[in-house]
């Protein structure tokens, strides 16, 4: 009867813990509501995790001599894994926020395969669908941590180029069957117990190494642009296999929370496939820079450079403005001076707007947290969909350090890579200022027709630099504006 | 042990749809400007995986047992605080526009 309360106690705290994750999830649905929302996942977090402790009471006999130092290992490693986290959480830059993302969800995956491999090194797993299920979560949480950890290396830019040879994809191919095969002769061994268990620790160290090699494989071929969609597949692994430990130690928190969290993940990765114009499989299998264009045809038109003085007091006399900005601006950290010449601008009268493309940064919505942690309201920051037809009607269009999401080829050209990804149509305004560091084209490596264009002129330079020459040219016209 | 929910075959592929389903369906709804926390929101939420970490060290029986529990609670301590940490801040940073209101949220200068 001892065992019964505790018992009780954890599977209430695991209900409550997989119904507020799912309304704090929800409260995501909003900006206002957002910061809420985490807070009351957190508490359900904790709830669970301090409820977990209550298993003392329930071990299992083999476990009881070594009830005293698992309880000092597990308090320590709580204590000492959550602390790091937190302190590098709380530290890291915003720009750095895709590495850092990728690096928890690679130390999700690793979690989710250690517990695999507890359940299979101990011998616990009966039954051949609890083996199966094992092993499969095995796999996909050892290639979420290694690829992750490839990712993470690839963003921070440690590693800095696509790594390809040629019969890649035979050769993935190869580890991966091969890792099938070790996985179906473990669950073999489990079933019938004929192997010897030293051999069987032996096969689960293999199946173990081969998975977290083919992660490192799947990863190493993928180019830089092609990283927020790796993240994204990666989040939604590390769900999967967490839901499917959650399974094998029958804790329906971990199946609920792990599938909520594989199925976001699943999502978001359509939706950037889908903001690229490309298949999940093309983004996996294939490059961007690889698909290489025939030259396309000579450029009309031509480059004209201008002063950003001029630029500036150019935008200060518009009556409606729309921002593009890119990963180039974060690159410059120019989002706090862009945010002061905006702030200068709306006090001269001019209407201020952002738009942000789904691509722009380095995973999904990174763009949108870039101009909020400058300051500027989420009011004023307008998605693809929702803005596009306004830049037909819009004075000026100024564009900082983005380059393909605003490439009318994706439009016209059907032999370009980005043909059919949505763009925002900045060549359609009336006067367009293009910020950007030198003549060098953008991550895809293709020409874009709209710096060319007659209504379009370009402003190089550093966007730190040219924005504080703006906002010296507009503050120098000592009007209204001294905001 | 009677007490014990045993959750098998059927039972769990419906947890398991259902669970799915549900997600598509609550982060269907999320607006594209909130992608990047909920993706590390989401990424806090596996961290959930934790909790499984401690239930395995706490049932270990042997030094290798230990130490592979050891990792998983410490990693996915890791995930669940980073998860959190990194996404309240991002969140923190969201704010409406301040002419609107009587100004309070605005930032000194």
């Amino acid at each position: 009867m001892l065992t019964l309360l505790p018992q009780f106690t954890i599977r209430i705290a695991d209900l409550a813990a997989a119904f507020l994750f799912m309304y704090g999830l929800k409260r995501m649905s909003s900006p206002v509501t957002a910061p809420s929302g985490i807070f009351v996942a957190g508490i359900g977090m904790a709830v669970a995790i301090l409820a977990t402790f209550l298993y003392i009471f329930n071990v299992s006999d083999a476990a009881k001599p070594f009830l005293a130092v698992n309880v000092v290992l597990a308090v320590v490693a709580l204590l000492l894994g959550g602390a790091i986290a937190w302190w590098s959480g709380k530290r890291v830059a915003m720009t750095a926020m895709p590495q850092m993302v990728a690096l928890y969800n690679g130390m999700g995956g690793g979690a989710a395969g250690a517990i695999a491999a507890i359940e299979l090194f101990g011998q616990h797993t009966q039954g051949l669908a609890t083996a199966v299920v094992t092993l499969l979560g095995a796999l996909i949480g050892a290639v979420s941590l290694s690829g992750s950890l490839i990712a993470w290396a690839k963003l921070d830019g440690v590693l800095d180029k696509p790594l390809r040879f040629r019969g890649q994809q035979a050769f993935n191919a190869l580890v991966l069957l091969m890792v099938i095969l070790v996985g179906g002769y473990i669950v073999f061994a489990i079933q019938t117990a004929t192997a010897p268990i030293i051999a069987t620790r032996h096969l689960i160290s293999l199946f173990f190494g081969l998975a977290l090699i083919f992660g490192i494989l799947m990863t190493l071929p993928i180019g830089g642009a092609d990283m927020p969609v790796v993240i994204s597949i990666y989040n939604a692994f590390t769900g999967m296999a967490v839901g499917l430990e959650g399974f094998v130690l029958q804790n329906p928190a971990l199946m609920i929370a792990g599938m909520v969290v594989g199925a976001a993940g699943t999502l978001l990765t359509l939706l950037m496939a889908k903001a690229m114009n490309r298949s999940v499989a093309n983004i996996l299998f294939t490059n961007f820079g690889a698909i290489q264009t025939e030259q396309q045809g000579e450029m009309k038109g031509s480059l004209k450079p201008v002063d950003a003085a001029d630029a500036g007091i150019f935008m200060r006399y518009a009556s409606s403005l729309i921002i593009v900005p890119g990963y180039g601006l974060a690159v410059a950290q120019g989002q706090q001076k862009l945010y002061e010449f905006v702030k200068l601008l709306q006090a001269a009268g001019v209407s201020v707007r952002f738009a942000v493309h789904p691509v722009a940064g380095r995973m999904p919505g990174q763009m949108d947290v870039l101009l909020a942690e400058a300051g500027v309201p989420y009011d004023m920051i307008f998605q693809l969909e929702d803005i596009n037809d306004d830049f037909a009607t819009t004075d000026v269009t100024l564009v900082i350090g983005a380059n393909d999401v605003v490439n009318p080829a994706a439009r016209t050209e059907k032999t370009s890579p980005i043909f059919g990804m949505p763009i925002l149509n900045a060549d359609k305004a009336r006067k367009v200022y293009v910020v950007k560091r030198g003549q060098g084209a953008g991550y895809a490596g293709i020409q874009n027709a709209l710096f060319y264009g007659d209504n379009c002129d370009m402003v190089y330079g550093d966007a730190q630099a040219v924005l504080i020459k703006m906002i010296e040219a507009v503050r120098g016209l000592g009007l209204a504006a001294a905001a | 042990m009677p007490h014990q929910i045993v959750i098998t075959g059927f039972v769990a592929l419906y947890i398991f749809v259902l669970a799915a389903f549900a997600g598509w369906v609550i982060i269907g709804r999320v607006p594209a400007i909130l992608h990047t926390p909920l993706m590390s929101g989401s990424n806090f939420v596996h961290g959930i995986v934790v909790v499984g970490g401690l239930y395995a060290l706490l049932n270990a029986s042997s030094v290798l047992e230990q130490t592979i529990g050891f990792f998983a609670v410490l990693l996915g301590a890791g995930n669940a605080a980073g998860g959190y940490a990194v996404t309240d801040r991002m969140l923190a940073m969201f704010q409406p526009s301040a002419e609107k209101s009587d100004g309070t949220l605005r930032k000194s200068e």
